[in-house]
């Protein structure tokens, strides 16, 4: 697009020559711009599209990995929505949804009032780096950590003890109604510090005049939140929204550390069974089939999240 | 501007289309059937040769004493054989399990790896021809004379991969492992129990005078996941003996669901009513639970003889059960991981040479040396009381007796998922041993349907 913008020719002629001229040099500057993207469109057909193609193809077939493999047809796209374990695990999916981006958003708005309340606050680029940390350690480190809290002698259940609430104690990642909560909130302990650097740079572009025409105006902080930061947030939110959202239905490094699905299979979700399946029990036709499923509930979700959201800024 | 730019949206999602399809109707990945498995294999030779070979091994040797012992060996192989190479990738056993069938199946593949038994692993490599039959070698090196005729059974295939403990013989193994049953003396005599349990019904017995001491009486810890195989393949196999659950295992007859597996369930779940397991026991790690076994705090613990070197202590003995009935115990294990030869490799004969110097006869001092269990255990062996000896006495004994069953995971290519989260589901009490026992003979129906 800027080649044309920049190549923009003279304004030309009147007449049937006019016309024809402009027709064959739009074609041939559309031609130019396709060799523009041809490196960008080469990087992405060889590590994502031909992928994702093969994928597909795999999806059809019932195939070990290793030997020859069978046509399937649709059967294992029908497995998705038919076996339990699968099924379980999409439902899994949108549970950890509520923990990896509806609690952290609430909670970082929250803070974003509270925070933007002290305007000069000191050495606020220390509690940005602090709050962020999480989502700069390697999320093995992560889950190493929290399996560590949530152990039966863990910082969770001494807390508890020290409070005189030893009864509530217990081994989190073994209880079967438990363990999803629990893995859940260590997705919302790491997206808070994620969401709250975006809303907190958002709120730095409203201009103060804003603020102090609503504070002339008579309106308390409640007012001020619900009727500036958050409408001028917008933005910010549908981002945090999307970027929150995809790492909940796409998430396995915490479940493969803390807790491999289990107990039972009370924590599976799509990735680890599309990992599981293709390189534990040799079912690549299976695990294909919940990939592409994945991929399709990721864009259909983000594209109603963009729905929401239709004057979003980015 | 615009006419381009509206032809582009109108195309694309045909192109996308066609592209899909074309992806969809292409060949089906993988080989192409192969219309025979025969191809013969040429001479053999114990003759290595003097020309420079490198050998690329993948094992799974990374436990502190296996792992000294795999080094000394491939080093003494080196003396011998200056002109041969060893090139070691060493990789966890859950790590190796997920990362070999990528290897294979590339163009490169490794000379020797160590392969898991049964249908998930061997069988399945077998089937894709990536392994290479090594019944030509076993008559080159003797190796029928020198283990087991049990054990090299373990390690063979029938060509098409579909037939396990038949046909052609794929690999040997270097070191032999019991699941049974650990105790620890003084927590025992505190109990007031003098000789180790026989039976399941003994053990029971013992557990409950555990109990009463306030110990936990049978240390268990679950969140791995697979020591629920070796929890109930310990009860099952001393229940049900060893007849009944290789034929189940190798699915040559039998169902999951019959009485001594609802049985072995059964067990399983009262012990852990009456407070006989760790609480908790599914978000306890096994090395936890070995730890504190090790520490006194409980009194029994079901697990393999690979935690020999972590558990050598003067107070603890091991054991194995009697099912009811039978002359000789009976408990799960067999070998380690066989050594196999790829099929692509160039240098079949010097593979066949390093597999015989680390996992035959020459290799048990080492092993032993270095404090594992050997898969023959020569004559000569006879550690200091404790719990070596202790080891070292039942596999012989066992296996001698030929009471040793199968690890249960090899029954079908899912049966490791399907068996240890229904284990956790029963012991945490959201199964019923009926329908533990169900869900185990649905996932073995569903794999005799698609296998034959």
């Amino acid at each position: 697009m800027t080649v044309s913008r920049t190549r923009r020719p003279a304004p030309a002629p009147t007449g049937a020559g006019r016309r024809a001229g402009r027709r064959t040099r739009g074609r041939r500057r559309s031609r130019v711009a396709y060799l523009y993207i041809l490196p960008a469109f080469a990087v992405f057909a060889v590590f994502l599209g031909y992928p994702f193609l093969q994928t597909i193809q795999y999806s059809f077939y019932d195939w070990d990995g290793l030997s020859a493999a069978t046509w399937a047809g649709v059967a294992n796209y029908a497995a998705v929505v038919t076996d339990p374990t699968l099924r379980a695990a999409f439902g899994h999916a949108l549970v950890l949804m509520v923990f990896y981006a509806a609690l952290p958003i609430a909670i970082a708005l929250l803070l974003t009032a509270l925070i933007s309340r002290a305007h000069r606050l000191r050495a606020m680029s220390v509690y940005r780096t602090v709050l962020f940390v999480p989502q700069v350690i390697a999320s093995v480190v992560v889950a190493t950590i929290w399996v560590s809290i949530y152990s039966p002698d863990g910082l969770l259940n001494e807390g508890l003890r020290l409070i005189g609430l030893g009864s509530l104690a217990r081994v989190w990642l073994a209880d079967y109604s438990l363990a999803l909560v629990a893995v859940g909130f260590v997705g919302t302990w790491l997206n808070v510090g994620l969401c709250l650097v975006l809303f907190l740079s958002g709120v730095g572009n409203i201009p103060p005049v804003l603020y102090e025409a609503a504070r002339i105006d008579g309106a308390g902080p409640v007012r001020e939140f619900f009727a500036i930061t958050l409408p001028s947030l917008r933005g910010q939110v549908a981002v945090a929204l999307t970027l929150t959202v995809t790492s909940a239905l796409k998430t396995f490094d915490l479940v493969y550390v803390t807790t491999s699905g289990g107990p039972g299979n009370s924590t599976t979700v799509p990735g680890f069974e599309a990992y599981h399946r293709a390189f534990g029990t040799g079912q690549v036709g299976s695990a294909a089939a919940v990939a592409i499923a994945l991929t399709v509930v990721i864009m259909i979700v983000t594209a109603l999240i963009h729905r929401l959201n239709p004057k979003e800024v980015g | 501007m615009t006419r381009p730019q509206r032809t582009r949206i109108r195309t694309i999602p045909l192109l996308v289309g066609a592209a899909v399809l074309a992806a969809v109707a292409a060949c089906a990945p993988g080989p192409a059937p192969r219309a025979s498995n025969t191809a013969s294999l040429g001479p053999v030779s114990r003759n290595v040769g003097s020309g420079k070979i490198t050998l690329t091994v993948w094992d799974q040797n990374t436990d502190k004493g296996i792992d000294e012992a795999q080094q000394q060996l491939n080093a003494a192989f080196h003396r011998k054989h200056p002109n041969v190479t060893i090139k070691r990738v060493s990789r966890s056993f859950t790590d190796l399990k997920t990362t070999l069938k990528l290897a294979l199946s590339g163009d490169n593949p490794p000379d020797v790896v160590q392969a898991n038994q049964g249908y998930p692993d061997m069988g399945a490599f077998v089937k894709a021809g990536l392994l290479r039959p090594m019944n030509d070698y076993a008559d080159l090196y003797g190796w029928r004379d020198y283990y087991p005729s049990s054990l090299l059974k373990l390690n063979s295939f029938s060509r098409d991969g579909k037939t396990w403990q038949g046909g052609d013989l794929y690999g040997v193994s270097q070191t032999g492992e019991l699941v049974g049953l650990y105790y620890n003396k003084s927590v025992l005599a505190e109990a007031g129990i003098r000789t180790p349990p026989k039976t399941v019904a003994e053990l029971t017995a013992d557990l409950k005078k555990v109990k009463a001491t306030g110990k936990v009486p049978l240390g268990y810890g679950d969140v791995d996941k697979y020591p629920g195989i070796h929890l109930y393949g310990f009860v099952l196999s001393a229940l049900a003996g060893r007849a009944k659950v290789n034929d189940l295992v190798k699915s040559s007859g039998g169902a999951w669901t019959d009485a001594s597996e609802v049985d072995a369930a059964k067990t399983i779940q009262r012990w852990q009513r009456a407070g006989y397991l760790t609480p908790g026991a599914n978000g306890i790690s096994i090395d936890d639970a070995v730890a504190s076994f090790g520490q006194g705090k409980s009194g029994f613990l079901v697990t393999g003889t690979w935690y020999e070197a972590t558990l050598h202590d003067k107070n603890v003995g091991f054991t194995a059960l009697t099912p009811p009935g039978a002359a000789n115990q009976v408990t799960m294990g067999g070998e380690g991981l066989s050594w196999s030869i790829t099929s692509k490799t160039r240098h079949a004969n010097a593979a066949a040479a390093y597999i015989d110097f680390i996992a035959g006869r020459s290799s048990t001092a080492t092993l032993i040396k270095n404090g594992n269990l050997p898969v023959v255990v020569p004559d000569s062996d006879t550690p200091p009381a404790g719990v070596a000896a202790d080891i070292t006495r039942e596999y012989r004994t066992i296996s001698r007796a030929n009471g040793i069953t199968p690890y249960l995971d090899y029954t079908t290519p899912t049966f490791y998922d399907t068996l240890t989260a229904a284990a956790q589901d029963l012991v945490a009490g959201r199964l019923t041993p009926a329908a533990f026992c169900q869900k185990l003979q649905a996932d073995y129906a569903a794999f005799g349907t698609s296998n034959r």
